[in-house]
């Protein structure tokens, strides 16, 4: 199951092929922000540039080339580095989120017995509040910001790792190929890390990039309730939540203000949905079980 | 079957002590000021405090006692209910969630139907009409609705319901229908409004209620009739193939009643079981949709508590959601395994 395999698999339906594009996109737009918007405080690039002191938002213009939404905020500024802002949420919680997972999960499948009731106990009561409300709450505590939104989401979203990888360990405990390596004598970790993980990490990698979108989607959430990136900070959440006091428009013309709702909103949506077609094709192409038995087709 | 229920029976207060572990653990994080408001019973305590004051209120309370000890006291309140006063809702944390929980519990019950319904409908579609254009376009339809964040997505009905058609506006009832539920004739019976106003034979307050339900009932069913439909279909696809259906369809049952009569009840049998836990998760989904529907039910109470740093308050609301999850999983879990037999041998 090679590199170029699973690359052949991607191009071969439309959704999945739109799943990359999305994504290549808003990496370039990321990888590219100093360019293609180059900020006004180079010091601290993540604060977008306010055009004068009114409220209301004003219309899309030579200058302001998607608009600016309430507090004169650049729209088109916000959208290139909300996308650098959704990219390090995303990989930093996601990645540490999952190698926590592996961590426990791995733990918990391998050794069994009381070891395994014990954590996965953990991880139950881990799981017992709502994943938004305990994120929220978790940030408040620690105090607002992003960093403490990043901490949160991964203090609350690691247990799905962990459940897939110690399912996927205690099917492959009883495998002949790790059987044989504890009969000549190989070490637990060298068993775990080279024989087991490199057999189980396909559905981590399917779940990971699923959650790409979902954990954008919870910092942007509460970014957008006011209790994450701080003022005139590049966050897509953030930006809608000063849509919403102009979402209803003016008395007669209920589409004035457009703009401040429709490029964030977009950003947003075609961002999560690259990830997750993305998610789902990668699904289709590693996930074993929907492949059916080998070399039927 | 016994064993089974006696066994997560057994688990249960492990858990709910697990629940309440994390919580005071979280707590540790706030300074010791902060956490003393968790303790402070009317607004009056807090009033004009001098740092000698704080000094004897910290005493008071044990907070400079060890960990565990202040942990038992803690506990102690907790099986009393005491969780403290609130800021933002000026009453107890215990009176502010139970005052609103109502309301949620009302969008949740309500917001499942059409969730059901139209999931259910949609994954028949689907399934009948596997591979080909029908399905689809369903299918790309669900991914969609599946990436479309709920504060987007609501904002997005907010507009069109309120602001395009003018029809349904957010709250939870008209001034007037407000004025009638807090006057004497009215009688809170369940404090779910609909069924309350039917029941005081108001049924103006009852439909009033109801128009203020459909935009948050919206957001929140378009977010997951897409799992709803994956189910269905998947199930539906493996009844399809089942022997029965061929053998009726050989008998020459016609193709309607082959898909709805046999199939789609057999199909139905896990829709059903997630039925439970979706109505949990609705409960606890609910934030970002009241928040923006201005819908005042928990989910809104606990983004203001965030919003103003209202400590006691967002602490008793974790409490709240932990242990009604645990709880409600168990017994959605417990009724799973009376229907189905098949989830026993786990």
């Amino acid at each position: 199951m090679g590199f170029s395999w699973v690359l052949k698999g991607l191009f071969k339906s439309p959704t999945s092929v739109l799943g990359v594009c999305l994504v290549l996109f808003f990496s370039i737009i990321a990888l590219f922000a100093p360019w293609i918007a180059p900020p006004e405080y180079p010091d601290e690039p993540y604060l977008l540039p306010k055009a004068g002191w009114s409220a209301e938002p004003s219309p899309p213009s030579a200058e302001h080339p998607f608009g600016t939404t309430e507090g004169q905020y650049d729209i088109f500024y916000g959208i290139v580095w909300g996308a650098r802002t959704a990219f390090k949420v995303g990989l930093i919680t996601v990645g540490f989120s999952a190698l926590i997972g592996i961590v426990v999960g791995s733990i918990s499948g391998y050794f069994g017995g009381w070891v395994d009731e014990v954590i996965m106990r953990v991880t139950d009561i881990f799981m017992a509040f709502p994943f938004l409300v305990a994120a929220m709450v978790l940030t408040t505590i620690l105090g607002k910001g992003l960093d403490k939104i990043m901490i949160a989401l991964i203090t609350f979203g690691w247990m799905g790792y962990a459940r897939l990888i110690r399912g996927s360990f205690l099917a492959a405990k009883e495998e002949l190929y790790v059987l044989a390596a504890k009969a000549i004598g190989v070490s637990d970790l060298s068993i775990i890390f080279k024989h087991i993980l490199p057999n189980t990490i396909y559905p981590v990698i399917i779940q990971a990039s699923m959650s790409m979108g979902s954990m954008v989607v919870s910092a942007s959430a509460l970014s957008f309730l006011g209790i994450g990136a701080p003022e005139g900070y590049a966050d897509w959440g953030q930006m809608i939540s000063y849509a919403r006091n102009w979402i209803v428009g003016a008395p007669g013309d209920a589409l004035k203000y457009w703009y401040t709702f429709f490029y964030p909103g977009g950003a947003i949506v075609l961002f999560v949905l690259g990830w997750n077609l993305l998610g789902d094709a990668l699904r289709d192409i590693l996930d074993p079980k929907l492949r059916g038995p080998r070399g039927a087709r | 079957m016994l064993a089974y229920i006696v066994r997560r029976l057994l688990i249960l207060p492990f858990i709910l002590i697990g629940v309440t572990f994390l919580v005071f653990f979280m707590m540790q994080f706030l300074d010791p000021v902060q956490r003393l408001a968790a303790y402070i019973k009317s607004p009056e305590e807090l009033k004009n405090l001098s740092s000698e004051d704080i000094e004897r209120l910290i005493k008071r309370y044990g907070l400079d006692r060890p960990l565990w000890v202040q942990y038992l006291e803690w506990v102690k309140k907790i099986v009393h209910l005491d969780l403290g006063w609130s800021e933002v809702a000026h009453q107890p944390v215990k009176d502010a969630i139970l005052s609103r929980f109502p309301a949620t519990l009302e969008l949740a019950l309500f917001a499942v139907f059409p969730v059901i319904w139209v999931g259910i409908w949609l994954g028949v579609i689907s399934a009948v009409h596997r591979d080909r254009l029908l399905d689809q376009v369903i299918r790309v339809f669900a991914i969609i609705g599946w990436s479309l964040p709920s504060f987007v997505f609501g904002i997005f009905i907010l507009f069109i319901l309120y602001g395009v058609l003018g029809l349904f506006p957010p709250g939870r009832l008209s001034l007037w229908a407000q004025a009638v539920v807090s006057s004497q004739e009215f009688k809170s019976y369940t404090g779910l409004l609909v069924i309350d106003g039917i029941l005081n034979g108001r049924f103006d307050v009852a439909l009033d209620a109801l128009r203020h339900l459909v935009g948050p009932i919206i957001t929140l069913s378009y977010l997951w009739w897409a799992f709803i439909l994956r189910i269905t279909r998947s199930s539906m696809l493996e009844a399809l193939n089942k022997e029965y259906i061929t053998t009726a369809r050989a008998k020459g049952v016609p193709e309607r009643l082959v898909i709805h009569r046999h199939a789609k009840r057999n199909a139905l049998i896990p829709v059903v079981t997630v039925a439970g836990m979706m109505v949990l998760g609705l409960l606890g989904g609910v934030v970002i949709t009241e928040t923006i529907f201005d819908y005042p039910g928990i989910g809104r109470l606990a983004a203001t508590a965030s919003q103003q740093l209202d400590y006691p308050l967002i602490l008793g609301i974790t409490l709240f959601y932990g242990f009604l999850l645990v709880v409600g999983n168990l017994i959605v879990d417990v009724l799973y395994a009376i229907i189905d037999p098949r989830v026993r041998l786990e």
